[in-house]
């Protein structure tokens, strides 16, 4: 398939502007015409829906979730970047969006990113004008910290919940636009398929969790605003919610799925303890800012911290890259902590831990400083580890956290199905091979604020959509299929539980398609991978009715995607045969033992098209180019 | 440490017509280091293999954050470890040979939708009468446009710290949402931008909060007690006073159509 971006002509610069002026307009006595489905209520599902609704457009909204409120969005905590420039260190939207194109390994499209860095300071204004409480500084003005990746300090942020504070923003916009009767919202609801007619994106069908009735509904678009597919690894800090349906049923009804390979993994998450770990937890890479990460020098050192010298210490980021230290990319801070394990010199029981040592920022801020800015992370990592990281370093170990990867989508945010939109982090689009810390807030919300509001209406103006109803074949088939599926699903009986085969899952695809990633290991997963989903639909217990609240029916469609879903992450990760970002292959590495990129083969964006059951999906690519970022070598050094 | 040996009675309840009551599960070995969700987690996957359902129960960030865990834990919500939510709750609070009560949230304007599960849309409904900031996409001024005392901001954000996850209501005997609705007033009208709308917003959240069958406030403070964000009475009292202050000087009948 020829991908076609629709990138608009003329300078970086004013691409956006002048695309903003060339797309046609609905006339706002018309937009009350139009229904926009919204599925997923985060950053970008919230803010979508409520702007389309300001706009005058009808909106109906569904979450999985018992209120809108509570999307896995709320749960990022550092910060949202913006390229203000209030603390006069030499920013621009130029700056923000060179370090986000140079950040992601030179994969993702230059257009998005500058449209992304253009938006990001509107986003501020509409967030503070919401009333949500940035942190200040004592003359009342906005205060900003520094992030990986980056040398000048442009994140906004909530102590440590920036990310909920963003979306109950978005929220009460969107609460405001449901009471004045322009947003009709579907909590409780689960989208099961994406309907096509004509080719294009008429509506969906949601099984009711509550009740377990399957509903059409009748749109004129959809936006699918469904989050990440981190979940796939079954340990992750995603919501134990998160999943990668509705974007996979998308991708069954013909959209393409974009680089799914792309996965990130922070490096600052707290160590797993044990085997029936449900999830991981994340604490923010603001704590990079200050605290000192290390390893004992020697492998199998089994002092307490406190009794290592400095001297026997191996500040291993301060030493291999002296200008970013400790503040380097997440790929990187994270690839390093796995070297210094498998070279032996990991800490903790588990010896899979690197520890991130607050001790000299004690000492230089004080117990009541370091708390100020860091309290409430403190506090979560000793609730959970029963340690208190004021005395001993915490200790911290890379986790699965977000994915570049998603549904294809050209400059106006359409898939490959006219109609179906893509937004926030279900897209591919604008973090490349590698998402820098503070970014993610910031598209989710350019993408509903202030991209959507305006492509959407180039599509409706130039587009001629028939009626439809939900009574017409297209709802009832996929009714039906749907229906078949959930039958399966309880008809099987076996004697493994859902649960069980998603773990297993997941060790196979942090094992082979982990942090770092070869062709062999990769060969191993997709003889796995198949042989697990087999035995999945031979060998699964799922327990309880189709029309009952059934969270045991929820998890099995959602891992049945999952085991679907890994095979086309790993036939990509087994295809990119470079390393970009957050996906290394060690067939590719500098001698030092960097990721090696391949721009000659592999500067494109890879889609992945669904060919049928059984049937390998096809690969179609959309070249990229760097008229602005020159393609270069990441250094941090 | 080693594992530890516990007694559940857990509620079971079909649905909400359906009349409910406990079930006592046993289950052994408990790792302290476990959250309290993944040991319910390893109760439901034993039943499962039993051949029974799983007890039904909101969880999703599993990290404190989103409110959607709940959970009624030895008669208090969220359990025994102060400032916290179910989700963050780890096993070592508890000692070998506990019997742990857990239940639903209880109250009118929560029904239980199964076991442990409550709709909590009420609360949906009390933003929806108006508790945001009206302001369009697009139409925002300029950031650092308006100064905000950095205490005032910090006071704000202490309220809207809330996860709106129900617990301050499932602890009052009279499940009155107080604590829920005056953290959101006071979050917003501590700042310059809730502020233009503030008499109206008191009047009418609270209306909303009546209609919604949510009990009165006796200043019992159970609902501090119980807060996994530390929301304060503070915020009861400043809402009682802009509420009254609204009551006398604002002149729009904002308490519905009859």
């Amino acid at each position: 398939m020829i991908l076609d971006s629709k990138i608009p002509g003329g300078s970086i610069e004013e691409k956006w502007t002048k695309h903003k002026f060339e797309l046609k307009l609905v006339n706002p006595a018309n937009k009350r015409k139009f229904t926009v489905i919204v599925v997923g209520t985060g950053l970008a599902g919230a803010s979508a829906a409520a702007s389309l609704a300001e706009l005058g457009y009808n909106v109906k909204s569904f979450c999985i979730q018992d209120s809108p409120r509570r999307a896995h969005s709320i749960a990022a905590q550092g910060g949202i970047n913006a390229a203000k420039n209030y603390k006069n260190d030499g920013d621009s939207v130029y700056r923000l969006f060179y370090d986000t194109v140079k950040g992601g390994d030179f994969r993702a499209r230059e257009a998005n990113v500058h449209r992304l860095a253009e938006n990001s300071n509107l986003i501020i204004d509409q967030c503070v004008a919401q009333g949500v409480p940035f942190g200040r500084e004592y003359g009342g003005l906005l205060d900003n910290r520094s992030f990986g990746g980056t040398q000048v300090s442009r994140t906004f942020y909530a102590r440590g919940q920036t990310g909920q504070q963003l979306l109950l923003g978005a929220y009460q916009a969107l609460m405001r636009q449901v009471a004045a009767g322009k947003v009709k919202m579907f909590p409780r609801r689960e989208m099961m398929d994406l309907v096509v007619i004509d080719g294009k994106a008429r509506g969906i069908i949601v099984r009711n969790l509550i009740t377990g009735e399957l509903e059409s509904h009748v749109g004129d678009a959809v936006c699918l605003c469904t989050g990440g597919y981190g979940n796939v690894y079954y340990l992750s800090t995603n919501a134990q919610g998160s999943n990668v349906t509705a974007a996979f049923r998308a991708y069954k009804r013909g959209a393409l799925f974009a680089n799914p390979c792309y996965t990130q993994i922070h490096p600052t998450c707290i160590p797993r303890h044990g085997d029936l770990q449900s999830k991981l937890t994340l604490m923010s890479e603001s704590l990079r800012n200050d605290g000192r990460i290390w390893v004992p020098r020697k492998a199998g050192d089994t002092r307490s911290p406190d009794q290592i010298p400095e001297e026997e210490r191996y500040y291993y980021l301060e030493e291999k890259y002296p200008s970013f230290g400790n503040l380097v990319p997440r790929d990187v801070a994270s690839r390093n902590a796995k070297q210094v394990c498998d070279a032996g010199l990991g800490v903790g029981s588990t010896k899979q831990a690197v520890y991130l040592d607050f001790a000299d920022a004690i000492q230089r801020m004080g117990v009541a400083g370091v708390s100020a800015k860091y309290g409430n992370l403190f506090q979560m990592y000793e609730k959970i580890t029963d340690e208190d990281p004021y005395k001993v370093p915490m200790r911290i170990f890379p986790a699965i956290h977000y994915t570049m990867g998603g549904l294809w989508v050209d400059y106006d945010l359409m898939s490959t199905i006219p109609g179906c939109f893509v937004l926030g982090e279900a897209n591919f689009s604008d973090h490349g091979a590698n998402r820098l810390g503070a970014s993610a807030l910031m598209q989710g919300l350019s993408d509903g604020y202030f991209v959507i509001p305006f492509t959407i209406g180039g599509y409706f103006a130039g587009t001629k959509l028939e009626k439809v109803s939900e009574s017409d074949a297209a709802f009832e088939d996929c009714k039906k299929q749907t229906e078949e599926r959930i039958h399966k699903l309880l008809s099987i009986k076996g004697h493994r539980t859902v649960n069980d085969i998603h773990r297993e899952l997941g060790n196979i695809m942090w094992e082979y398609v982990g942090m770092a990633r070869n062709e062999a290991g990769l060969k191993t997963a997709l003889e796995k991978i198949p042989a697990l989903r087999a035995e999945f639909w031979e060998n699964v217990n799922v327990l309880g009715s189709e029309g009952s609240f059934n969270q045991n029916l929820e998890r099995a469609g959602r891992v049945a995607d999952f085991l679907e879903f890994a095979e086309v992450l790993t036939l990509d990760a087994l295809h990119r045969k470079e390393s970009c970002g957050g996906h290394f292959r060690e067939e590719s590495q500098t001698p030092e033992g960097e990721a090696k990129r391949d721009d000659e083969n592999f500067c494109y964006v890879g889609a992945w098209e669904y060919k049928g059951d059984g049937v390998a999906p096809e690969l179609s690519k959309e070249p990229l180019t760097f008229d602005n970022v020159h393609l270069a070598t990441r250094s941090y050094k | 440490m080693s594992g530890l040996n516990l007694t559940l009675k857990i509620w079971r309840q079909k649905d909400a017509k359906t009349k409910g009551q406990f079930e006592t599960v046993k289950i052994n070995d408990v790792s302290p280091d476990m959250s309290f969700l993944e040991m319910l987690d390893i109760v439901n996957e034993e039943q499962m293999k039993q051949g029974k359902e799983g007890f039904a129960f909101d969880h999703d960030c599993r990290e404190g954050i989103c409110g959607m865990c709940s959970l009624v834990i030895n008669g208090m919500p969220h359990g025994p470890d102060h400032a916290t939510t179910t989700c963050q709750l780890h096993m070592r609070k508890f000692k070998d040979g506990d019997t742990i009560v857990i239940e639903p949230w209880r109250a009118a304007a929560f029904p239980v939708l199964r076991d442990c599960v409550v709709d909590r849309t009420a609360f949906d409904r009390i933003i929806q009468a108006g508790g945001f900031v009206s302001v369009n996409t697009g139409a925002a001024p300029e950031a650092s446009t308006i100064p905000v005392p950095k205490a005032d901001a910090d006071r704000a954000f202490d309220a809207a710290a809330c996860i709106g996850c129900g617990a301050c209501v499932a602890a009052c005997k009279n499940a009155s949402a107080m604590l829920f609705v005056s953290a959101k007033v006071s979050h917003l009208s501590f700042l310059p931008q809730g502020k233009v709308e503030a008499k109206k917003r008191v009047l009418a959240m609270v209306a909303q909060m009546d209609k919604e069958g949510f009990g009165n406030c006796t200043n019992l403070y159970e609902c501090q007690a119980a807060c996994p964000k530390g929301i304060t009475v503070d915020y009861i009292a400043k809402m009682n006073r802009e509420y009254l202050g609204a009551t006398v000087t604002y002149a729009e009948k904002v308490y519905g159509k009859d």
